[in-house]
């Protein structure tokens, strides 16, 4: 039997779709701000902190990156109230997708602060500069040009795996997906406007990134 | 029926990684054939070539691997094949790992300087002599850390097998966890499982990359 595709279900839905859009724009935007800043603060513990602290992070790193995603998640939305912490999907989602960002973007950043030559940071505090000054204005802009691209595309990947919190009922596209399909019962469908939706969002990123780029870094 | 979650149960659960490790074999090499030939195809004098191997690789890294695994576990029906969680995470997984294979690999080739291309073409030999004889022995030492990275990325993403049913460590844990219902020791240990797996891997990569630069 021959199998006609029909998209006109899918489409249907397409104000669900939206929301779920809206709740993987959310979870991917809030992920890529705190993530940043918890990757800065632990790339600056590692660079300039004491041994401790470079120990500390380094076990935070390697245990991130050396264990898959989904456990993560697994382990705070379904492992965490057996400990007596009950969290809400999308608290999980966020928590866990932070924690993993975090350790991606601290090996960056930490790349991003290296890169600056230690003969400018000399000259700064030979002229005088607190480290504060020198942090703002040697450190800071040639480190973010520096990381810019590995950031950027990391940012870009974790859009991606943000679907992955589908597993834990988080309503976001990929959740929406599942439930247009077990509704609808065109699988192959739904599936194909997922793809081209994030496929579409990943573009778009790479676009915005590019754009930031030429406006602030190529002068 | 709640039982405990014992020796036993860890036991069953470091034996299902022998899954994990057999689909991430199966992944590695569907994944080495596609991103072989993307990579020779993105640097070939063919324009054509490069532009489909480029837009391969541009959709595939900007898709979610979950989109890829239910689109093969869903989409073999229609094309009238058995469902099965095995031959759509093997299709899936070959996708996913050719582009970013290819990638590495093409940095890879392209790393190695343009006068050795030349140099064996002086010599008369042929592409295909060139590129077995003077490059692709060159471009392998620089592919190595960076291929053993990805297959790190590999290793942790067939946990996404889990969400089609096949069974692997974490859908393994996840069933031990229904059972047992100690879900927090279940998944730690699951994921410390995946750390003893990754964590060398991770090291000698990076240990590689330390010699390699030294070397340069």
């Amino acid at each position: 039997m021959k199998y006609g595709l029909q998209f006109r279900d899918v489409f249907a839905a397409w104000e669900f779709l939206l929301e779920g859009l809206a709740v993987t724009l959310a979870l991917s935007v809030c992920t890529m701000v705190l993530g940043f800043f918890l990757g800065l603060a632990c790339a600056c513990a590692r660079t300039y902190g004491g041994a401790r602290f470079k120990q500390a992070v380094t076990v935070y790193i390697e245990t991130i990156r050396n264990t898959p995603l989904l456990v993560q998640i697994f382990l705070l939305y379904f492992g965490l109230p057996s400990l007596g912490l009950r969290l809400e999907g999308f608290d999980a989602a966020l928590i866990a997708l932070v924690i993993n960002l975090g350790a991606y973007s601290t090996e960056i950043i930490r790349a991003g602060l290296e890169a600056i030559p230690k003969s400018q940071i000399e000259a700064g505090q030979s002229l005088g500069l607190t480290p504060w000054q020198i942090f703002r204005y040697i450190i800071v802009f040639p480190a973010l040009k520096a990381m810019y691209p590995a950031l950027s595309s990391q940012f870009i990947l974790l859009m991606l795996a943000t679907s992955v919190v589908s597993q834990i009922s988080v309503q976001d596209l990929f959740h929406v997906g599942s439930i247009i399909q077990s509704r609808t019962f065109r699988d192959f469908e739904v599936y194909t406007v997922i793809g081209c939706i994030y496929l579409a969002l990943a573009f778009m990123m790479r676009g915005v990134f590019a754009v930031i780029y030429r406006q602030v870094f190529a002068r | 029926m709640i039982r405990e979650f014992g020796t036993g149960d860890i036991v069953y659960l470091v034996f299902a990684a022998r899954w994990t490790l057999a689909l991430t074999a199966l992944a590695f090499a569907g994944g080495a054939i596609v991103g072989l030939t993307l990579a020779v195809l993105r640097i070939s004098q063919l324009a054509p070539l490069r532009f489909l191997a480029s837009l391969y690789i541009q959709i595939v890294q900007g898709t979610p691997l979950l989109v890829w695994l239910f689109l093969f576990y869903f989409g073999l029906s229609i094309a009238g094949l058995p469902v099965n969680a095995w031959t759509a995470a093997a299709l899936a997984y070959s996708i996913y790992g050719g582009a970013f294979l290819g990638e590495i690999w093409r940095g890879a080739l392209i790393a190695v300087a343009p006068t050795q291309w030349e140099a064996g073409a002086s010599l008369g030999l042929t592409y295909v002599q060139q590129m077995r004889h003077i490059i692709i022995p060159q471009a392998v030492r620089i592919a190595t850390p960076p291929t053993i990275g990805f297959l790190v990325q590999l290793i942790k993403n067939t946990s996404l097998a889990a969400t089609i049913g096949f069974v692997e460590l974490t859908r393994e844990g996840q069933l031990t966890s229904a059972s047992t219902y100690k879900p927090f020791a279940v998944y730690i240990t699951v994921a410390c499982i995946y750390f003893l797996i990754c964590f060398p891997l991770t090291q000698w990569s990076r240990r590689l990359e330390e010699r390699f630069n030294v070397a340069r």
